[in-house]
């Protein structure tokens, strides 16, 4: 044992910091002689595996509340509740993890790894929303997402948005999904958890520039309502598809429509089409014809967009461990550096060869192109998808619901006079419908 | 009228149709999926044998005072008079003064044992999981401090927030039902 203090900075050049890595048991242990015992390391339990039912149990139960609030009660106190009570539950007491939109990110990763597992409580929170979409529409975003929630609770004026923007903005939400499954799959990052503008409110803490970048969102969504749902959310995107096949979905009055234009004027979300102008011509030859240019220009829209992207497939790369280590020791090496990076530094280390690092991010190099061609190829077809939306010749007779884009918040309801009057006279009118199906 | 009729009717079957199909879609994939994994969820953990206590622990986390905490293997400890996790590099004296401690936060407990020997403790409230401790214990002792992901703590973000940065991917999931990785208690004494 050494007792001398001057002894210490030789001991360090003696050692030297070369051993980090293995452990070296430099020091026996001693052998006590007044009988004492090692003390064990504690080692405090993760949060119990039967809670997490709990959270499957407690989502279950919120989707079918907001589905009853939406489609046969037809309250917006009742949402307003539920969403407060999402809020407290899934935000500030489940501190926004496990959620559906990150859900996205483990079920991609599984498909993807065979090695990674994905929790059952995490396959629920992303398969029971998209189910319930399939019958009752977006409930999950009226009353159960506490990151929508957040939201509409700061919505106090809003301002109208102009039509043509919605669908332009709404673009940024399949980039979004697209770039996050494209890392999460090459196993990169898990973009939608790192960027959660909300998270840091719900756990008090965090990034700096999370927060910045979730008080932004809160200050525009005291008049742009719930900036992140409509043009963000990922998992929006893929409750906005399973919609469309919706069984029963939100009315904004079960009786005749009086084209009082006072629900879409309600609605903060653009969800609610007026009906086509009377004096609309009928579609003329023109403009058949630019429909079937557009659809014949599809495979062009996915091939331009599948080029582009994979131009962009060496920076998307970076994002993978493998990738940026490789680039750093292969700079390193080239400039001849006489000081390396930390992680450059643990690599060195290791004493592992060189080539094997390279081939390997060579490997996940081209994953990443492989993975941008997909992902520029589904943006063009959803750019092309929605060109082809807006030429589509739709007649509506009434104010409707548009119930891809309608999150079920029930604002409408009280606005119509038809409602209110219904309200006034009968509590048993039938006020669920079966959706007509001329969206 | 009769057409309309016969659109709307052929309309609502292909719906009918494609959400029977998603429900089955959802079925399999959710069964696929489920039929791989026995673990029930999965939580942090860092791997001591990699982890080259860059600090970042410290900082990175998203809790203001980080889940990550130093912890002791007290059979693999040296029990070391001159504990070089204990004391600076260039200690005033050997004494407990915090000067002469390493641990910003004078984290670490020096007991007597026996001569020469002294217990080192830590106290996980005020450990800050900066790993200094860690980084020269290993360096110039048994290695028996090093920094684990202690689960009371942390918040199971599903992605860390420090394995984001951590330099030597020493960062992992791990099963919850075995949430630790700790070092061997290998040693003769």
């Amino acid at each position: 044992m050494i007792h001398c203090t001057r002894a210490l900075p030789f001991l360090i050049l003696l050692v030297g910091v070369s051993c980090l890595g293995q452990d070296i048991q430099r020091f026996p242990p001693p052998d006590f002689e007044s009988g004492y015992e090692f003390p064990v390391t504690t080692t405090p339990a993760p949060r119990a595996g039967t809670l997490n039912y709990l959270d499957v149990a407690v989502l279950f139960m919120a989707l079918s509340l907001a589905s009853y609030l939406a489609l046969i009660k037809r309250s917006r106190q009742g949402i307003f509740a539920l969403t407060i009570f999402s809020l407290l539950y899934f935000g500030f007491y489940r501190e926004g993890c496990v959620c559906s939109i990150g859900a996205i990110q483990n079920v991609t990763l599984a498909l993807f790894d065979p090695s990674y597992s994905v929790p059952f409580t995490v396959a629920v929170f992303f398969f029971l929303p998209l189910l319930f979409a399939l019958f009752f529409g977006r409930v999950f975003c009226a009353g159960v997402c506490p990151l929508g929630a957040i939201q509409d609770m700061m919505l106090i004026r809003p301002v109208k948005i102009p039509h043509w923007l919605l669908p332009a903005l709404g673009l940024l939400a399949y980039l979004y999904l697209g770039v996050a499954i494209l890392f999460a799959a090459t196993g990169s990052a898990f973009i939608i958890c790192e960027y959660d503008p909300f998270v840091t409110f719900f756990r008090l803490a965090g990034n700096r520039n999370i927060v910045i970048l979730g008080i932004s969102l809160l200050v525009i969504s005291l008049f742009v309502g719930r900036p992140y749902c409509l043009f963000l959310c990922p998992y929006g995107v893929l409750l906005h598809h399973f919609t469309r096949l919706t069984q029963w979905q939100v009315t904004v009055s079960p009786n005749e429509c009086l084209q009082c234009q006072l629900c879409e004027e309600a609605c903060p979300f653009g969800a609610i089409d007026p009906p086509t102008p009377k004096g609309m011509p009928a579609p003329n030859k023109q403009d058949r014809f630019r429909l079937v240019f557009l659809i014949l220009l599809v495979p062009i829209f996915i091939a331009v967009g599948g080029w582009v992207a994979s131009l962009a497939a060496d920076s998307f790369s970076r994002m993978h461990f493998t990738v940026r280590l490789a680039e750093q020791i292969a700079w390193e090496d080239a400039s001849e550096v006489d000081k390396f990076t930390e992680a450059s530094q643990v690599f060195r280390d290791t004493g592992q060869p060189k080539e094997a690092l390279f081939q390997e991010a060579r490997h996940v190099r081209d994953r990443f192109v492989l993975g941008a061609w997909i992902l520029g190829g589904f943006l063009g077809l959803v750019i092309a998808g929605k060109l082809i939306g807006l030429s589509r010749y739709r007649i509506r007779s009434d104010y409707e619901i548009n119930a891809t884009d309608c999150l079920a918040c029930g604002r409408c309801f009280s606005y119509c006079p038809q409602e209110i009057k219904r309200r006034r006279k009968s509590k048993s009118a039938p006020t669920v419908r079966q959706e007509a199906g001329n969206g | 009228m009769v057409s309309s009729n016969q659109e709307f009717t052929r309309r609502r079957l292909l719906k009918d149709g494609f959400r029977n199909v998603c429900i089955l879609g959802i079925g399999g994939a959710s069964g696929i999926l489920m039929a791989r994994g026995q673990t029930d969820q999965y939580c942090w953990q860092i791997d001591p044998q990699k982890c080259i206590a860059c600090g970042n622990c410290a900082t990175f986390c998203v809790l203001e005072e980080s889940a990550v905490k130093c912890v002791q293997t007290y059979a693999m400890c040296g029990y070391c008079k001159l504990c070089t996790g204990f004391f600076d590099p260039a200690p005033n004296a050997l004494n407990t003064g915090a000067e002469n401690q390493l641990c910003p936060t004078g984290a670490i407990i020096r007991t007597f044992v026996e001569d020469p020997y002294y217990e080192y403790t830590i106290d996980e409230s005020l450990c800050i999981g900066c790993g200094k401790c860690v980084k020269w214990c290993k360096a110039f002792g048994n290695g028996s401090f090093y920094l684990q992901v202690r689960h009371d703590r942390c918040v199971n973000c599903n992605q860390c927030a420090i394995a984001a940065a951590c330099p030597s991917e020493a960062f992992q999931r791990v099963p919850a039902d075995q949430p630790y990785l700790l070092k061997g208690t290998n040693h003769s004494g």
